[in-house]
C-alpha cells in the first residue's frame, strides 16, 4: 500500500512537468545554475521523503536555536535549561541539527561540481551600492539581520523552509500567514539598503 | 536498544536528505546574495519559482501519502499575532542580511565566508528569543491562537478540493510569472 501511494505521488509529478515542458528555461541551465522549476520539484519530492522515511518536515531555523542552546548549556547550564523554550525543546543532537549541518556539506559539493566554489568577501551587489569601505556596516546589518530572523522565526514557529515550503504545502494557516508577512517585511525593509 | 538504532537510522537519513537539500538550493542559485535580495526587490523571481514549485509538488505528494499511507503531518499551531509579527521581523532580517536560515548555510558552503556573520546573528537571536520565551508564550502567543489549523478546516472544504484548487492556482501563478518576468 505504501509503495502504491508513493508511485501514485510520483505519477502526479507529471502535472507540473507537463505544464512547464513548453517553457525553454524549464529545462535549460545557465552556467552552474539549474532551472528553478527542476530544483523546486526536486525539493518537493525531497519533502515527501523526509515526511515518509524520517517523519520530519524540512526546516532550518531551529538548528540555530539548538546551537545557541549548546553554547548556553556550556556557559550557563542552569539558566539555559530554565528558559521556557529550552524546557520544551532541550538542545540535543536532533534530526534538524544533523539535517542543516549536512546542508552546508551538500552546498560545498554542489558549488564544487558547478565550478562556483570560491572564497568570497562582501557580495558584489553590496559593494556596488555601499562601496568597498563599508565592511563595518555590512557586518552590522548581517548580525542584526540574523538576530531579527532567528527571533522572528522562533516567534512565528518557522522560517522560509519550515513555514515557507513545508508548512504551506500542508496547507497550514500559520504557514501561509507567516510566509506572506515574511515577503511583505522583506520587500519593505530591503528599501532601506537598496 | 531498538529505539536507539531507529534513532541513529533517522540521523543517517538526516545526513542524506540535508546534503540533498543543500545541494539543490546551491544548484538553484538561491544561496546567492543578489538572487535573494533581488527577489525582495522584485528584480529576480528565482526564489519564488523554486518555492512555489516545491510547494506544488510537495503538496500533491504529501496529500496522497497522508491519504493512502497515513504519514504523520507536521502542522505548526496558528497564533495570528506571533505569525504576523514573527513574519515581519523575519522579513526585515532577511532583507538586512540577504540570507535566510537555510540559504545562509548554503552561502557558507559555497565559499561566501562572510555569511558566517548572519549565522552568528541567527544563533544570538535564537538565544534572545529563548530568554523572552516565557513572557512571549503568556502574551503575544495567546493573540489569535487557533491551534493546528489548516485551510481546509478553516474553510470547511475537503482537503482534496483545496489541493486541486491550489494545484491550478500555483501552476497559474508560475505560468503568469514566466510570462511577466522571464
Amino acid at each position: 500500500m505504501k509503495v502504491t501511494a508513493f508511485i501514485l505521488s510520483c505519477a502526479m509529478l507529471a502535472v507540473p512537468v507537463a505544464a512547464f515542458a513548453q517553457s525553454p528555461d524549464a529545462v535549460m541551465t545557465t552556467g552552474g545554475t539549474w532551472s528553478p522549476y527542476l530544483v523546486g520539484a526536486l525539493i518537493g519530492i525531497l519533502s515527501w521523503c523526509t515526511f515518509y522515511f524520517s517523519e520530519q518536515k524540512i526546516g532550518a531555523s531551529s538548528f540555530y536555536a539548538t546551537v545557541a542552546g549548546f553554547i548556553g548549556k556550556f556557559i550557563a547550564p542552569k539558566h539555559t535549561m530554565k528558559l521556557a523554550y529550552y524546557e520544551e525543546k532541550p538542545p540535543e543532537l536532533n534530526w534538524e541539527f544533523v539535517f542543516v549541518s549536512a546542508t552546508i556539506l551538500g552546498a560545498v559539493l554542489a558549488a564544487t561540481t558547478g565550478g562556483e566554489f570560491g572564497l568570497r568577501g562582501m557580495p558584489l551587489m553590496w559593494t556596488q551600492r555601499h562601496g568597498d569601505e563599508s565592511f563595518v556596516l555590512y557586518a552590522a546589518v548581517s548580525l542584526l539581520g540574523g538576530a531579527l530572523m532567528a527571533f522572528g522565526a522562533r516567534l512565528a514557529g518557522g522560517c522560509t523552509s519550515g513555514h515557507g515550503i513545508s508548512g504551506t504545502l500542508q496547507l497550514s494557516v500559520s504557514s501561509w500567514i507567516t510566509t506572506v508577512f515574511i515577503f511583505v517585511g522583506g520587500a519593505l525593509f530591503v528599501r532601506l539598503l537598496y | 536498544m531498538e529505539k536507539k538504532s531507529e534513532n541513529s537510522q533517522k540521523l543517517i537519513q538526516a545526513v542524506i536528505f540535508g546534503s540533498v537539500f543543500g545541494f539543490l538550493l546551491q544548484k538553484g542559485g538561491v544561496g546567492k546574495y543578489h538572487v535573494l535580495e533581488g527577489q525582495l526587490l522584485f528584480q529576480d523571481f528565482t526564489v519564488v519559482r523554486v518555492m512555489l514549485t516545491a510547494v506544488l509538488v510537495g503538496m500533491i505528494g504529501i496529500y496522497f501519502l497522508h491519504k493512502k499511507a497515513d504519514i504523520k503531518m507536521h502542522i505548526v499551531p496558528t497564533k495570528i499575532g506571533s505569525n504576523i509579527l514573527g513574519g515581519l521581523m523575519f522579513g526585515s532580517g532577511f532583507a538586512f542580511s540577504g540570507y535566510c536560515p537555510g540559504t545562509g548555510a548554503v552561502a557558507l558552503g559555497q565559499g561566501d565566508v562572510l555569511a558566517t556573520l548572519c549565522l552568528v546573528g541567527l544563533v544570538v537571536g535564537s538565544y534572545i528569543y529563548a530568554e523572552a520565551s516565557r513572557y512571549l508564550k503568556k502574551t503575544i502567543d495567546k493573540w489569535g491562537a487557533h491551534g493546528k489549523l489548516t485551510l481546509p478546516a478553516l474553510l470547511h472544504v475537503k482537503t482534496g478540493s483545496v489541493v486541486a484548487i491550489f494545484t491550478v492556482l500555483l501552476t497559474g501563478i508560475l505560468v503568469a510569472l514566466a510570462k511577466i518576468a522571464p
